[in-house]
């Protein structure tokens, strides 16, 4: 057996899984009958159908009519930046507030470019921090920490 | 004459000062994404979901999230035909045609048919919606719990029929959606599914959490990866307006355009880009000169243009009857109804009558401010063409970081967008498409709701789905579509159909 078509082998497998996951995952609640329905016998019903449609898709890609195709290069560069900036937001902004968390997520995010540079970046940080002030604070009053905790006690 | 009554009441609902300004911001915004690629409709409505918490009318909240989804179709042809790139997917055809005739100094004319088309299929549209919501709406009260599920089974095999690539992948992917809809508590029974004594988790996943993950940050991502080089015909929009035999060409290709945009608009999964592509098609096998299609015909930007605006505002159709969404960007409509404690379905005609009519009108008096906005300020938004992605994109992850953290104050659905990039990115990877997933996610909780009780009903009788004749029907046409799809003619003519289209 040779994998031919990667990305249809991979989803397949991926689906194939996923469903059985949620279909043991389900098996913790009570089931019920057809008429009374438990909290158990929709999701398992779905993991099985979910399982069978991994199969259905995966099986075709070993074959040996199966076109060669291969998944495309991962760029893990990219990935980890834009979602390292993200938890950086996330992580700061409680206790740092906004303005140390907008910082964070744009300087961070900017790195993923290849064209990366420091001043510019500088540039993009002023202007969404007073842009995002005037819409978010100013315009729609949504409640955020803006500065840092130990600041404003 | 109920419906000019009726008609009246959406005037008077949608013309206040704040709703036309929301109507305004709305469209303005909508424009503003169509024309840069990279962002669409989708993320912008659920970046803006959370700030329409703070307006204490819902329906200035849907007339402002309806206005981006039909603005972006405008805006999407201006950045089509100047910069060869479709700025939404809906105007991936308007490309091939509206691209050459710029190259040949014709972007004015091309620029200004679209907009004069996107105006009168709006117009149409718009009085299509308000001639058959409510006939509709009618029929959706005769539903039972049967009917709803089978409605609902219907509506995801057409958005799995219409979705590109696979079959099978997207089936399962609707799945996938479904059983992360399945997270949270269970009003039956009150057991927390699926939660991991995550108490963030009992109330299920964030609705915006996943649009946002999926398609704003794994977009991001994507478009990092490939870079393209952008030409950009800026100096050359000189004369606007389309000679007479232009205009004799392209009117029969706006009505047509019409026609078709209406029609698949209506249907589960359809909408905008389905429609462009069916039109585009179709100009082409009508014409007398189908060389001249991709050499700069005026026909293949008005058609599709026309038909991308009429598809865009009918699949409001099934969302404001059945409470249905047929597409993503409806499912995030649903969700900005329920925000506002507002059940979606065949009684909020009744129950919220002038959201109903404001929302309608509202669509035609966006669609007038947008011809009008919209060719004074193309020089504008070619301007804007010219802001690099490199300060685009950190742009895009703020306001959503924002919005994400703003639907509950919590930075908790700030994290959860991580795992959903993610998924989304493997998704993009293995050739499946993360559209049907959004639907099935968002059906879930009411899908098992409604099996169950007509499974209580009959007391446990399977047949009981097949048996009731709505629902029966219902069942057939989905089974008929899958049918269909897995004839070999029929799939080797959809691969070509949405061949091109990435």
């Amino acid at each position: 057996m040779q994998i031919r078509n990667h990305r249809d082998f991979w989803a397949g497998v991926l689906f194939f899984i996923t469903g059985i996951l949620f279909m043991i995952l389900s098996q913790q609640y009570t089931m019920g009958t057809a008429a009374k329905m438990g909290p158990g016998y929709f999701p398992t019903m779905l993991g099985a159908l979910m399982a069978v449609l991994g199969l259905m898709i995966l099986i075709p890609s070993v074959r040996r009519s199966a076109p060669e195709l291969r998944v495309g290069k991962i760029d893990f560069r990219a990935i980890v930046l834009i979602l390292v900036a993200v938890a950086a937001y996330a992580l700061a902004l409680p206790k740092l507030g906004f303005i140390v968390a907008l910082s964070l997520l744009v300087f961070i995010s900017s790195i993923a470019d290849y064209e990366f540079r420091v001043p510019s970046t500088l540039v993009s940080i002023v202007v969404l921090l007073i842009f995002s002030w005037l819409v978010f604070v100013k315009g729609l009053e949504l409640q955020f920490p803006f500065l840092p905790v130990f600041l404003t006690r | 004459m109920e419906l000019l009554s009726n008609l009246g009441l959406g005037f008077a609902t949608a013309a206040t000062l704040t709703n036309l300004m929301y109507c305004f911001i709305g469209v303005v915004l909508g424009t503003l994404i169509g024309v840069l690629p990279g962002i669409g409709p989708l993320a912008t409505i659920a970046m803006l979901l959370p700030a329409t918490y703070k307006m204490s009318d819902p329906t200035t909240a849907l007339i402002m999230l309806a206005g981006i989804y039909y603005g972006a179709q405008y805006g999407g042809s201006t950045t089509a035909i100047l910069v060869n790139l479709p700025g939404e997917s809906s105007s991936v055809v308007t490309v091939l045609d509206g691209y050459q005739m710029a190259r040949k100094g014709r972007a004015g004319p091309a620029l200004a048919i679209a907009a004069i088309g996107s105006f009168f299929a709006g117009t149409v549209a718009t009085f299509m919606l308000a001639a058959f919501a409510p006939p509709l709406a009618e029929v959706a009260f005769k539903f039972g719990p049967a009917e709803y599920f089978s409605l609902m089974v219907l509506g995801l095999i057409g958005a799995v029929v219409l979705a590109h690539g696979s079959v099978l992948k997207a089936l399962a992917m609707v799945m996938f959606g479904l059983l992360l809809g399945m997270i949270g508590t269970d009003v039956n029974s009150g057991v927390a599914r699926f939660s991991f004594d995550v108490p963030e988790l009992s109330d299920g996943v964030e609705f915006v959490a996943v649009a946002m993950g999926m398609f704003g940050f794994a977009e991001i991502i994507l478009n990092l990866e490939q870079r393209e080089k952008r030409e950009v015909f800026t100096s050359k929009v000189t004369n606007l307006f389309p000679r007479m035999d232009d205009l004799k060409k392209a009117f029969p290709a706006i009505l047509r355009g019409t026609g078709i945009g209406s029609l698949l608009g209506i249907l589960p999964g359809g909408g905008a880009v389905l429609a462009s592509f069916s039109a585009y098609a179709i100009e082409k096998k009508v014409s007398k000169h189908p060389e001249e299609f991709g050499k700069g015909a005026i026909q293949g930007v008005a058609g599709p243009e026309s038909a991308n605006n009429a598809g865009a505002q009918m699949s409001f159709i099934p969302m404001l009857t059945l409470g249905i969404p047929t597409n993503p960007v409806m499912a995030l409509m649903v969700a900005a109804m329920m925000i506002h404690n507002i059940q979606p379905g065949p009684q909020v005609m009744t129950s919220n009558p002038s959201l109903f009519w404001g929302l309608i009108v509202s669509m035609w008096i966006g669609n007038l401010m947008l011809v009008i906005l919209n060719l004074p300020l193309i020089g504008l938004w070619v301007k804007l063409l010219s802001v690099p992605y490199k300060f685009l994109y950190p742009a895009i992850l703020v306001f959503c970081c924002i919005g994400a953290y703003s639907v509950n104050n919590n930075v908790f659905d700030v994290f959860m967008t991580i795992p959903f990039a993610i998924l989304g990115y493997i998704f993009k990877k293995l050739d499946c498409e993360p559209a049907p997933m959004l639907l099935g996610f968002v059906l879930g909780k009411l899908m098992e709701e409604y099996l169950r009780r007509a499974m209580t009903i009959s007391r446990g009788d399977w047949t009981v789905f097949v048996t009731r004749p709505l629902s029966g029907t219902l069942l057939a046409l989905a089974a008929i579509l899958l049918v269909i799809v897995f004839l070999p003619a029929i799939a080797k003519k959809r691969k070509e159909a949405f061949a091109g289209d990435d």
